[in-house]
């Protein structure tokens, strides 16, 4: 077991470095570079010298090298330097935006799980009834419906109810409030991203569970479960979902990872400041530090992510947390 | 001796894309209280699926029991709502299955997987279900049982998931077990020993023992009773002694010229039975055996014949059952 966890660990590094080694240079692989979209990138006349100034003073100039090694250094140290558009800290930039993004990847991750468990083990308990098709319709619907649509009809639908209820339109604030301050204002804020996103990503891990459920299903061990005589209800709750809970964990993983960087267009929608956007920005902007930082930020998510996952496997299967 | 299960003209079929496989098809036989009956045939001819039907666990779809009656103790276990056989199962009924390596669940604990069925049919609590689970082990000869309670099946040896799965079997005092090729999985020597044990266990405890296996060296030690079956149906009948030594149907014979035997001579080869087991979706009115068969006469294709006593204790369903003695002497 300890040697599973050290393994795990392990395996971490060399995953990093290889992801800081290809952000690094396929950044510079993009034609620009930040100093010419600042000065020149409104289309007006820009001085040369300027330019050269300005790629001294962010180390631009400097051996490829060497900047490789200033961002390895930054980045073990924790050092993530200043946002080469802007001049502002990079922790200062991604601060806030950070908390907002990992608390909607929460909420989200919490909704889609508890969405997609239960229907899961119900469409597969009762497969090809009539429930089982309402479930995968209601599944199928969330694979296909774009979030950022989704959000818009919650938004409107908002907007209608409460106009129709209380004759005052109400909508989310769209000032960020951390939950420590004002945890009434934080969710009433982030619980309809976190629905919106959650529920399409409940659509994936429904359906997870309900194939692996009916794999699960027909195994030896499930009959001789039956044979014992054993409630239906532990028979599914005890026999059978522990077993397929590991193919859903993996997806919930990734899909949490992928929330944290990859939520650009319905931060739009809600107008939340959020990771994604700021990703989005920084690379249009030729921002090699902040985007460096952001996407370790991000593959170091996944990385941990992964090792959570992997505890939980040992945790579900005693054939790994013996081995 | 008092009959505790009598089953009659039970018929399994399932209903797939490729037709009607009548997987059992009109099988009666009884098993009396103490008394251990076997269940011989070929892979494929509907042993598992005869026994899975008594405890009703056929899956639906596909499968499904389609006539007959499964009398235990008086009740007909065919007619029963889904909670009265879940009731049964694994308490009056215990079910030791062929592959131990799958039949046990990989993330429960022996003892959970033990306990759960005294928890379930007892409502003991966990406590008092570790406590019995521990005496089962004992019983059924696992060392060192203390730790085994708490180790995973991925822990043991296939021997031994087999005794754990015996214990299981045993573990709520049933009045009958039935056990599905317990030993085919298993190598030679563990074979003989949990046999061995099973016979030992059930003639203590004064269990009924349904055994199923296509060896048919097996049964001579071990069963009281035999029934052998092809395709679907029940073609002979007796005690062991009576199939061993007299079998009185064609498949018999192959059967037993296709093992090594102690008692005879032996012979520079055995003959595997020869041919095909029936498309069981395609089986028309005559014997399922003709084709197969050196004894097979032209009325054999128009009926089936019926079981008829050919001894005290024994039936055989053969028209040609006359010129098979002959040659029975011939090959003895
Ligand atoms: N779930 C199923 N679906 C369709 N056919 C089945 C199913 N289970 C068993 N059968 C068929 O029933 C017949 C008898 O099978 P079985 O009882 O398992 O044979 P065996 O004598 O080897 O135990 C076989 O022809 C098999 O194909
Ligand atoms: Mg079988």
């Amino acid at each position: 077991m300890y040697k599973y966890i050290a393994k795990r660990l392990l395996l971490m590094i060399p995953t990093l470095i290889g992801a800081a080694i290809l952000v690094f240079f396929l950044l510079r692989l993009i034609p620009g570079d930040v100093c010419e979209l600042r000065l020149a990138g409104t289309g007006l006349y820009a001085d040369p010298e300027q330019i050269k100034l300005c790629r001294e003073n962010l180390g631009l100039n400097d051996h490829i090298l060497v900047q490789f090694a200033t961002f390895v250094i930054g980045f073990v140290t924790f050092d993530l330097g200043d946002s080469m558009w802007t001049g502002n800290p990079i922790t200062h930039e991604i601060g806030l935006r950070f908390q907002l993004s990992l608390q909607i990847a929460f909420m989200a991750t919490f909704v889609a799980v508890i969405i997609s468990i239960p229907l899961g083990v119900i469409s597969a308990v009762k497969q090809d009834t009539w429930i089982d098709y309402v479930v995968r319709s209601f599944s199928i619907f969330g694979i296909a419906i774009p979030s950022f649509w989704l959000g818009i009809m919650i938004i409107l639908g908002l907007l209608i109810v409460t106009q129709a209820w209380t004759g005052v339109p109400w909508m989310p604030p769209i000032e960020y409030v951390s939950p420590f301050e004002d945890l009434g204002a934080n969710m009433s804020q982030l619980i309809w991203p976190a629905v919106a996103t959650g529920y399409r990503y409940s659509a994936v891990a429904t359906r997870m569970t309900r194939s692996a459920l009916l794999e699960v299903l027909r195994e030896d061990y499930i009959r001789t479960a039956r044979a014992k005589g054993l409630l239906e209800k532990i028979i599914i709750n005890r026999h059978a979902l522990k077993n397929s809970l590991l193919p859903v964990v993996t997806i919930i993983g990734i899909e949490f990872a992928f929330l944290m960087g990859g939520l650009v267009v319905t931060e739009q929608v809600f107008n939340l400041n959020g990771l994604g956007k700021l990703f989005v920005e920084s690379v249009l902007q030729n921002d090699y530090n902040l985007t460096q930082a952001l996407v370790m930020i991000v593959v170091a998510i996944f990385v941990f992510t992964n090792f959570i996952v992997d505890l939980f496997y040992a945790w579900l299967d005693p054939r790994i947390r013996y081995s | 001796m008092a009959t505790l299960l009598e089953i009659e003209n039970l018929k399994t079929q399932f209903f797939t894309s490729a037709g009607t496989v009548k997987a059992v098809d009109g099988i009666s036989y009884t098993v009396d209280e103490g008394e251990t009956v076997a269940l011989v045939g070929e892979s494929g001819c509907g042993k598992s699926v005869s026994a899975l039907s008594i405890l009703r666990l056929i899956p639906w779809p596909p499968g499904k029991i389609v006539g007959g009656h499964i009398k235990f103790n008086g009740v007909d276990l065919a007619t029963l709502s889904e909670e009265e056989i879940r009731k049964i199962r694994g308490k009056d009924i215990g079910m030791v299955f062929q592959e131990p390596m799958t039949s046990l669940n990989p993330v429960l604990s022996i003892n959970e997987q033990l306990s759960e069925t005294l928890i379930t049919h007892f409502g003991i609590s966990k406590e008092a279900a570790r406590v019995k689970s521990l005496a089962l082990l004992e019983m059924v000869g696992i060392s060192d049982p203390n730790r085994r309670l708490d180790q995973y099946p991925h822990h043991l040896s296939g021997g031994m998931r087999q005794r754990v799965m015996i214990a299981m079997a045993l573990s709520c005092e049933p009045k009958l077990i039935i056990a599905d090729e317990p030993t085919t999985a298993l190598d030679v020597t563990i074979q003989a020993q949990i046999l061995e044990l099973m016979k030992n266990l059930t003639k203590s405890l004064g269990v009924s023992m349904i055994i199923i296996t296509h060896n048919l060296g097996v049964v001579a030690r071990y069963a009281d009773r035999v029934n052998v079956m092809y395709a679907g149906k029940i073609i002979e009948s007796g005690t062991a002694h009576d199939i061993y030594h007299n079998p009185q149907h064609p498949y018999t014979l192959a059967l037993l010229n296709s093992i090594p035997r102690m008692d005879q001579p032996r012979r520079d080869k055995l003959d595997p039975v020869e041919g095909q087991p029936p498309d069981l979706t395609k089986l028309d009115d005559g014997c399922s055996f003709r084709f197969r068969c050196r004894y097979a006469v032209d009325r054999c294709a128009n009926a089936f014949p019926d079981l008829e006593k050919v001894g005290d204790t024994h039936f055989t369903a053969c028209f040609e059952k006359g010129r098979l003695k002959e040659s029975v002497k011939v090959v003895s």
